[in-house]
């Protein structure tokens, strides 16, 4: 490990955290957030939402399942807040939400709040989601609304 | 029941268990080897009469050192075994060493299976792996672990402590009525001498430890340990000639009927203990009234509320207050926990150590941490999250 100095003050607010391997299924979700929209799979003709992608509808097996804009609006079903400094550079205590999205019952999206206090988010707390670019992905973070 | 289930054919024919520990001197395979010649002894069986090896996960060095650092290749070399059969893969329940090894019993693929899983976490940690933490590395991050590591879920420790916060919102659960798995796991440790942790713990040590993600704290999560467990599975036609007493597999099941996940599931608070407990109720006419005692997986605590939900130990959302107090759980309880520490405080044996413990019980051979009284039946379970089995052996 080499200790590096941060000159990129806009860096300082960044989070830290390996980068997912970018595949044909995958793709459109981890740089959705480059128009600031979130998306997932659905099937039109189930009106059914998925996730993780998949290479068809889970429900009628169709394979007209595609990306589709969301509201980027949910709330949080669950919290905790990391203790560990599990690797070099990450800033503890931090939050980890699992957010349950506005569009459908069960939909959810393990994510963080990196803007949020620990303390200061509760189960049932409205959010709305938030990006950060990594690399060549766009995190989908949330923050309240 | 009809005896149409290939555990019904099978019994626990011995048992073998290293030394367990934090950084030990000998390596996994060492360790291994141990286990297998306790067994063998054990059971009164040879090598020769060993024709199968069953494993979970299989050996996975590369990928988490320590988690599984074994092959069957390994041990089949060091021990020159004659193999019939021999499995062992992770895309598979966590139980199912155990499970696989009944089938290839039951149907004739082999006689005498050894079944082992060997951890040397402790020694992996002290050079600065953890294999329980993924991702922290600088490669890039495919399959499930996508939808967790990048966001900084990097650990169980908080994947559980996630599903955990639901569950005390959700059924009003609160640290103190957790805290009374630790207690219980570590009141039961401080009587078996081959635990790792063995000091007093109480309330107040609970509540005053660190938090590790809220919340569990720290002796909400198991212990990472050196050592290896073997289990062998035999035809039950075998019995009259083996040297110690043979231990029946009433039921067993790893099942997994919802998603594959730990965030997708129709109820965030569900997981597959309660498909495994389905699935072990189906296959005998025991039920859950009947059972001696339990070793219920307890990676996380919060784990065995689940599982005694799951496997109708209790209602939905009460297990909470089922624990509460610590009376009902206690060695004198109607249904004494973790025996011999449990993960929590004998250390993370991962799965097979509760099979070990739960026969040493049911033979009258646990010596110090023994259950008072005849103990003739009992549930294991293996896993948390999507990883789901469970077992329910019995002695005649």
């Amino acid at each position: 490990m080499t200790e590096t100095t941060v000159t990129d003050a806009s860096s300082l607010d960044k989070t830290v955290g390996p980068v997912p391997e970018l595949d044909e299924l995958n793709s459109f979700f981890w740089t959705s957030g480059e128009d600031g929209k979130l998306r997932m799979q659905y099937c039109d003709d189930c009106q059914y939402w998925q996730h993780p992608p998949s290479v068809c509808c889970r429900k009628c097996l169709g394979e007209g399942i595609a990306a589709k804009v969301m509201s980027g609006k949910g709330t949080v079903a669950a919290i905790t807040v990391n203790r560990m400094p599990w690797m070099p550079g990450l800033k503890i205590p931090y939050l980890l939400v699992i957010i349950e999205l506005d569009e459908q019952p069960g939909l959810r999206l393990t994510s963080a709040m990196p803007s949020a206090e620990p303390g200061s988010v509760r189960i049932g707390d409205r959010v709305k989601v938030s990006f950060e670019q990594r690399e060549d992905v766009w995190m989908p973070f949330f923050e309240l609304q | 029941m009809a005896n149409i289930f290939a555990e019904k054919q099978c019994v626990i024919s011995g048992i073998g268990q290293s030394e367990i520990g934090r950084r030990l001197p000998r390596n996994g395979l060492q360790l291994t080897v141990d286990a297998v010649k306790q067994a063998l002894d054990d059971a009164g069986l040879s090598r020769s009469d060993i024709d199968g090896v069953s494993s979970w996960p299989g050996q996975m060095q590369h990928a988490a050192p320590g988690f599984s650092p074994v092959s069957i290749t390994d041990l089949r070399e060091a021990m020159d075994l004659k193999l019939s059969w021999y499995n062992a893969g992770i895309e598979s329940t966590q139980m199912s060493a155990i499970i696989n090894a009944c089938m290839a019993v039951a149907s004739g693929q082999a006689r005498h299976v050894i079944c082992f899983r060997t951890m040397t976490e402790a020694s992996s940690m002290a050079k600065g792996t953890r294999s329980s933490v993924q991702g922290t590395g600088s490669q890039r991050i495919s399959g499930p672990f996508q939808w967790q590591l990048p966001f900084g879920a990097f650990s169980a420790s908080s994947w559980a402590a996630l599903v955990a916060s639901r569950y005390m919102h959700e059924f009003g659960a609160t640290r103190e009525q957790l805290a009374q798995v630790a207690l219980n796991a570590r009141s039961n440790a401080m009587l078996n001498e081959r635990a790792v942790y063995r000091d007093p713990l109480s309330m107040d040590d609970y509540l005053a430890s660190r938090m590790i993600s809220d919340p569990l704290c720290l002796f909400d999560c198991d212990v990472p340990i050196d050592g290896s467990t073997v289990i062998i599975i035999s035809h039950k036609d075998c019995v009259p000639d083996l040297k110690s007493k043979a231990i029946h597999i009433e039921a067993i099941g790893g099942p997994l009927y919802g998603r594959d996940s730990w965030d997708q599931q129709d109820d965030l608070t569900r997981f597959g203990a309660e498909d495994a407990g389905k699935m072990l109720w189906s296959r005998t006419d025991f039920k859950p009234k009947d059972v001696d005692f339990a070793e219920l997986y307890d990676g996380f605590s919060f784990l065995t509320l689940l599982w005694l939900e799951g496997l109708g130990f209790c209602g939905r959302g009460e297990a909470a207050a089922f624990v509460e107090g610590g009376q009902r759980i206690g060695r004198d309880g109607e249904l004494p926990l973790a025996s011999h520490g449990g993960q929590l405080s004998a250390g993370r044996t991962h799965g097979l150590g509760y099979f070990h413990e739960a026969v040493k019980q049911l033979r009258g051979e646990a010596g110090s941490h023994q259950l008072s009284g005849d103990r003739k039946l009992a549930v294991v379970s293996n896993g948390g999250g999507n990883l789901s089995g469970a077992a329910l052996l019995r002695r005649d």
